[in-house]
């Protein structure tokens, strides 16, 4: 009944328990935790188009520029032509649709709407993960840090992420936007807005990060495995980034995934609000900023940057569920 | 009190011929030294963290393991038994007396200082599920020992790896594999790779079989004791399972309340229990066979393990033993020599009859001499 201890013997001479698959010459491959989630995810049909729709934005993001040269049109050449100067409204019919310009252009100045959707694709997204990218960044080692150390450590980070999520978040973000509107750190303009942006919204965002990973490390901080290594001589480093990060992995993107959508969303409002984005550069929000004026009169313009938010927002947190379900079964 | 109890036991006469079974007889080294261990977890309240009192989860215990044999320990369930595991591995640090290994005193070693000494004490964990991490490979779990303490085994790291998991009896296809493709006997297999993977002294196995399969207790705690004879391992195995413990150990302690009640060779303990307790606990092991069921008493102990945190005058098994007078509120008993080899701590033990050799092989249901 005992294991056979003759080492001398041919290899996978083990006892049937060990022996899950046939003595074959074949190598047996490990499945890996991340192997299986991606089977499971391709399960969830509705997860996989989110994820391909997620993709497409990328791409058409990361192209948007030479999407607008390739089509010949340009997000910030006013066409007074198609503007009828009396009502400043787009010429024709849902809002100056035509083959030129697809999607048509804006009231006032003529713009190509489908130029600026493009043009505010980039900016969106370039908020939205530059922003998610630091608050995940500050999030993580705080949570980390302090679910590992807990006592005080814990209690003081705890704190500060309370009084982060009680900050107005909002009032701080129009004030900041408002002072540095001039120029600061050598920055002036675009790079400036967008750096104000990521700053704003991935600095105040990090204590949601924080909070699911401290209790995240709280909880495996305490299994078999880090008494384990510990057993073994291994130090608070090693248990850290050998034993603890790989398997807060999947938390973090999948919290990273669901906190894009919001980023987005928040860009869009702060740039509603004009403290974002600062026209003429095309963006989501700003766009909707412009539109409010029309919306009676030309609800189409409201339509585009609406939508191109929507299907945005809509695609990440499909994702992001589909990401939840595939890497941490247990949560449904 | 507790300081004297290993002169006692020692100058104790030997009332008959020595028992070969029992290495406390003989003179050699103990690989374990442990006198009045103790481990408090204290209570705080308040924002301030005052301390208004503490779990005594382990009071004051001695005990010696000696190179080559298997302690075991048994008790309920919060006896302290595994907090005592962890004290002697070092995994928790005693809030008093003294813990020595091979004769140097590892009590408040240092992580760092700790760490010569990591490669000769191992510890196999209960559950072998939480044991080892779902997102390494079997071949990076059983080599991280190698890596930890910067050992380069002959022929490399994945040979030896692949030489461990024959050893328990794995395929050494299984490198590249995850835990969660294993069953749970597998995997427990896994973590005796582990422990033994830098050729330790002593193995400090905590529940080593309670989370399995019946079936499969048997087949590790045979792996267990196969590999005891061919690496001379020494084990401190702790178990709730009587019967577990006593087809693993050459001695055995039994706890209650964080105190060692007896501890004494598996034949004396099993034959012949001098303590109210262990007689209880002895018999309570349900017996397979319903004529030998009438011939003995039940003894059904009476209310619960008082709680830790306040725990009974005196002896503290007196709140449920039926022998319990005035002395044991008053008096804590100590741990004394009553035969050779058996310790016991009662006021009141049974009556020390016969010897325990033969009493040992007239009780026995296994083989006794199953343990060379």
């Amino acid at each position: 009944m005992t294991a056979p201890i003759e080492t001398t013997g041919a290899a996978a001479q083990a006892q049937p328990e060990a022996v899950l698959q046939g003595v074959e010459t074949k190598r047996i491959e490990g499945r890996s935790l991340g192997r299986i989630a991606l089977l499971r995810f391709r399960r969830d049909k509705v997860a996989v188009v989110g994820a391909i729709v997620v993709i497409l934005l990328i791409a058409i993001a990361a192209l948007s520029r030479p999407i607008q040269a390739l089509l010949g049109l340009d997000p910030d050449a006013p066409q007074q032509s198609l503007i009828d100067p009396n009502t400043t409204l787009p010429k024709g019919d849902m809002g100056g649709m035509s083959l030129d310009h697809p999607l048509g252009v804006d009231p006032k100045f003529g713009r190509d709407l489908l130029a600026r959707v493009l043009e505010g694709s980039w900016v969106s997204l370039i908020v939205a993960f530059g922003a998610t990218l630091l608050s995940v960044a500050i999030g993580t080692v705080m949570g980390v840090i302090a679910g590992f150390y807990r006592g005080r450590v814990d209690a003081v980070i705890s704190r500060l992420m309370d009084v982060f999520l009680a900050f107005p978040l909002l009032l701080f973000a129009i004030a900041i936007s408002a002072s540095l509107q001039g120029g600061a750190f050598g920055l002036t303009g675009l790079p400036l807005h967008l750096s104000v942006l990521i700053f704003v919204i991935g600095f105040f965002n990090w204590p949601y990060m924080g909070r699911i990973v401290r209790a995240q490390t709280l909880s495996l901080r305490e299994r078999e495995f880090v008494d384990a290594a510990r057993g073994m001589g291994a130090r608070g480093p090693f248990i850290l980034f050998r034993e603890l990060l790989p398997n807060l992995v999947g938390p973090i993107v999948v919290y990273s995934t669901l906190l894009i959508p919001s980023n987005i969303l928040f860009e869009a409002a702060l740039s509603f609000l004009g403290v974002g984005i600062q026209p003429p550069q095309a963006s989501w929000g700003g766009m909707l900023n412009q539109a409010v004026k029309y919306y009676e009169v030309d609800p189409q313009y409201m339509l585009v940057p609406g939508i191109a938010i929507f299907v945005t927002v809509l695609a990440f947190n499909l994702l992001g569920d589909g990401l939840r379900d595939a890497l941490d079964p247990r949560s449904r | 009190m507790t300081e004297t109890t290993d002169d006692e036991s020692q100058n104790t006469p030997a009332d008959g011929p020595g028992d070969a079974a029992s290495p406390a007889a003989s003179d050699a080294e103990p690989l374990l030294r442990v006198r009045g261990l103790m481990r408090h977890f204290p209570i705080t309240k308040g924002l301030l963290k005052r301390q208004v009192g503490a779990v005594q989860a382990v009071d004051g215990i001695d005990f010696d393991v000696y190179p080559g044999e298997t302690l075991g320990v048994v008790g309920e369930s919060g006896c302290g038994k595994s907090t005592m595991g962890r004290l002697i591995t070092r995994l928790d640090e005693p809030t008093g007396g003294s813990i020595e290994f091979e004769g140097k005193d590892i009590t408040h070693l240092s992580t760092g200082r700790l760490r010569p000494m990591r490669r000769d004490v191992q510890m196999i964990f209960q559950d072998p599920y939480g044991s080892l991490n779902p997102r390494h490979t079997i071949g990076g779990i059983i080599g991280t020992p190698f890596r930890l303490q910067g050992v380069e085994p002959e022929g490399g790291v994945k040979k030896e790896v692949q030489r461990l998991l024959e050893l328990v009896g794995l395929s050494p296809e299984h490198y590249n594999r995850y835990p969660h493709e294993f069953s749970g006997g597998q995997r427990q297999r896994i973590g005796i790779a582990r422990a033994l993977a830098l050729k330790p002294k002593l193995v400090v196995a905590d529940e080593p079989v309670s989370a399995l399969d019946v079936s499969i207790q048997a087949q590790v705690v045979n792996l267990m004791d196969d590999l005891q004879d061919e690496l001379g391992l020494t084990y401190v195995i702790i178990a709730h399972d009587l019967s577990v413990i006593r087809h693993v150990s050459d001695r055995i302690a039994v706890m209650y309340l964080g105190k060692i009640v007896e501890l004494s060779d598996r034949a004396s303990l099993y034959a012949s229990p001098l303590h109210p307790y262990t007689k209880a606990l002895l018999s309570a092991v349900p017996v397979p066979d319903p004529k030998r069921r009438t011939e003995r008493d039940r003894i059904l102990l009476k209310g619960d393990v008082p709680s830790p945190i306040n725990p009974p005058s005196g002896c503290r098994f007196r709140t449920r033993c039926w022998k319990a007078t005035e002395v044991c509120t008053t008096t804590e008993p100590p741990l004394v020599a009553l035969r050779t080899g058996h310790q016991v701590a009662c006021h009141h033990p049974e009556p020390v009859t016969g010897e325990p050799a033969a009493a040992g092989g007239a009780g026995g249901k296994e083989s006794t001499g199953g343990h060379a």
